[in-house]
């Protein structure tokens, strides 16, 4: 249980995955991660379903423990955290002004600061099991910043958004570096929107198979045998 | 007609409704219904056990109820069990095991009903204490783990990960669930203390709508409150038992609640 665990060691980064790994039910779900964040870096895990890019997300959330390896986080680290899904009961009622204040509490004028952001002010009284996925996304977005981050994670946070809309929300997170200088982690399949802005990009396959500059990575054999295989197997399936 | 045992009763049973309220909500939001119960069915073994030895029946019983709930934790983290049939395996077997022992306590034996169903007769001055002292314990001990009990309903990852502490904050829940049983035993009885958590928050689930947790809380408060009332006067009049009388009165009042208030509100205007 968590709160039988040792404080972890402070570092210099924000967070800091040292040949971190994840073993479930006797497989590994990934291996060998060496990453570290620093503030106002955005850095993307690529890579394709089940390569672990949720799972190294969480360990640098502190969600699951590492097997082997280890994981440190700068002392009074402030996170925040996007999931790739949430599922919201109708038997609590909820609306997006209270979801705004779930795990900390806001001024009125933070909460309708950030979802002007977002475009969601004219929302703010509704429940949130009437949101469509794409509002919903930019809820938990305006949600997450709204709490002034040290570190943002962000899994699939452009899913069930359009085209337009995808460029926008990451305009926002883009934005949202330059403005908290906080570090960002995000989990995409969306390439081509999310490289451009990428300090980093890292490509999951079970373990890194490769990193850099989002233009190397493009460039690279490994990130193109990845994708490659994962369309030829898409095809064949 | 307010006899010193009915009035000790009616103040045992409003203090028991204004914590049952919200701790009932948080039990709704998370599907925890069969637990309360099973938890509440373990009661009697807890009873059975202070009557053998001769102990304080009120802490053996929330003795018995937390190590049976952190008992249930505990194995339904083994993927063999469905979590249901688990419950199902222990509530009955729990229940049984607490009459078996009783029934080897003849001296025991026509009381059985009262720890079952309830009875206003059976509250002492000292459990109007426990009530009162439990149930705002209960309430302090929930208003200050609100936040990260409605952020663990939502998402157990997001509430660890923004540092809510979500299984601290369940075993603390456990607690107080326990204790709840524990202090409302005697007015409501072990078959029916789930009943008294559940309806007034299902009540107040269909008044509040688009609203927030802490709305819906209050409102199961009040609901709970409301039936205590109606359903000890009711009992008292009617010679019938606590427990059963104040559910039935919670009861009505989730009837009521399904009439859809709205739509009679439109349909009128068209007329």
């Amino acid at each position: 249980m968590s709160f039988f665990s040792t404080v972890p060691l402070s570092t210099r980064y924000l967070v800091s995955l040292c040949n971190a790994g994840v073993k479930k039910d006797g497989h590994w779900l990934v291996r060998h991660i060496d990453l570290d964040i620093s503030d106002g870096e955005i850095i993307t895990l690529i890579g394709p379903n089940g390569s672990g890019k949720s799972t190294t997300a969480k360990m640098a959330l502190n969600i699951l423990a590492p097997t082997e390896g280890q994981v440190t986080w700068r002392r009074r680290l402030k996170v925040s955290y996007v999931p790739q899904k949430l599922h919201f009961d109708r038997a609590m009622p909820l609306n997006v002004a209270r979801l705004m204040e779930l795990t900390s509490p806001l001024d009125r004028t933070a909460i309708d600061t950030a979802l002007q952001a977002v475009g969601m002010q004219h929302m703010r009284d509704a429940e949130v099991t009437t949101l469509s996925g794409g509002e919903l996304q930019r809820v938990l977005f305006a949600r997450a910043s709204a709490r002034n981050p040290d570190l943002l994670v962000l899994d699939e946070p452009l899913q069930g958004i359009d085209c337009s809309g995808k460029r926008a929300l990451f305009q926002l997170i883009n934005e949202c570096r330059h403005r908290f200088n906080c570090g960002i982690m995000l989990v995409s399949h969306d390439l081509h929107i999310v490289m451009d802005a990428s300090d980093r990009v890292l490509c999951l396959d079970g373990h890194i198979c490769c990193s850099g500059k989002p233009h190397e990575v493009a460039r690279s054999k490994e990130y193109a045998a990845l994708f490659e295989d994962n369309r030829n197997s898409v095809r064949n399936a | 007609m307010l006899d010193d045992f009915f009035l000790r009763a009616l103040i045992g049973c409003v203090g028991m409704a204004l914590a049952a309220g919200p701790l009932g909500c948080i039990i709704v939001w998370q599907r925890l219904a069969y637990f309360g119960d099973t938890i509440a069915h373990s009661a009697l073994l807890g009873v059975a056990i202070a009557f053998i030895f001769n102990i304080n029946m009120t802490l053996t019983v929330f003795t018995i109820t937390l190590i049976l709930s952190f008992t249930l934790v505990f194995l339904q983290k083994q993927p063999s069990l469905s979590g249901d049939s688990l419950l199902g395996v222990l509530s009955h077997s729990s229940l049984s095991i607490g009459l078996v022992i009783l029934s080897f306590l003849p001296w025991v034996r026509q009381d059985l009903v009262v720890y079952l169903f309830g009875d206003v007769l059976a509250v002492s001055k000292y459990d109007i204490f426990f009530i009162w002292a439990g149930g705002t314990l209960i309430l302090l001990l929930l208003i200050k783990l609100w936040r990260p009990l409605i952020a663990s309903t939502v998402s157990a990852d997001l509430a660890k990960a923004e540092e809510l502490h979500p299984q601290s904050t369940k075993v603390i829940f456990m607690l107080l669930l326990a204790m709840i049983i524990a202090i409302t035993m005697k007015i409501v009885g072990i078959l029916l203390v789930t009943a008294l958590l559940i309806l007034p928050a299902a009540t107040a689930r269909r008044l509040s709508i688009s609203s927030t947790p802490e709305r819906m809380a209050v409102l199961a408060a009040l609901t709970g409150t409301i039936s205590a009332f109606g359903g000890l006067y009711f009992s008292a009049w009617a010679n019938t038992p606590s427990g059963p009388s104040v559910v039935l009165f919670a009861f009505v009042l989730f009837i009521i609640s399904l009439i859809p208030l709205n739509r009679l509100a439109t349909a009128k205007r068209k007329n």
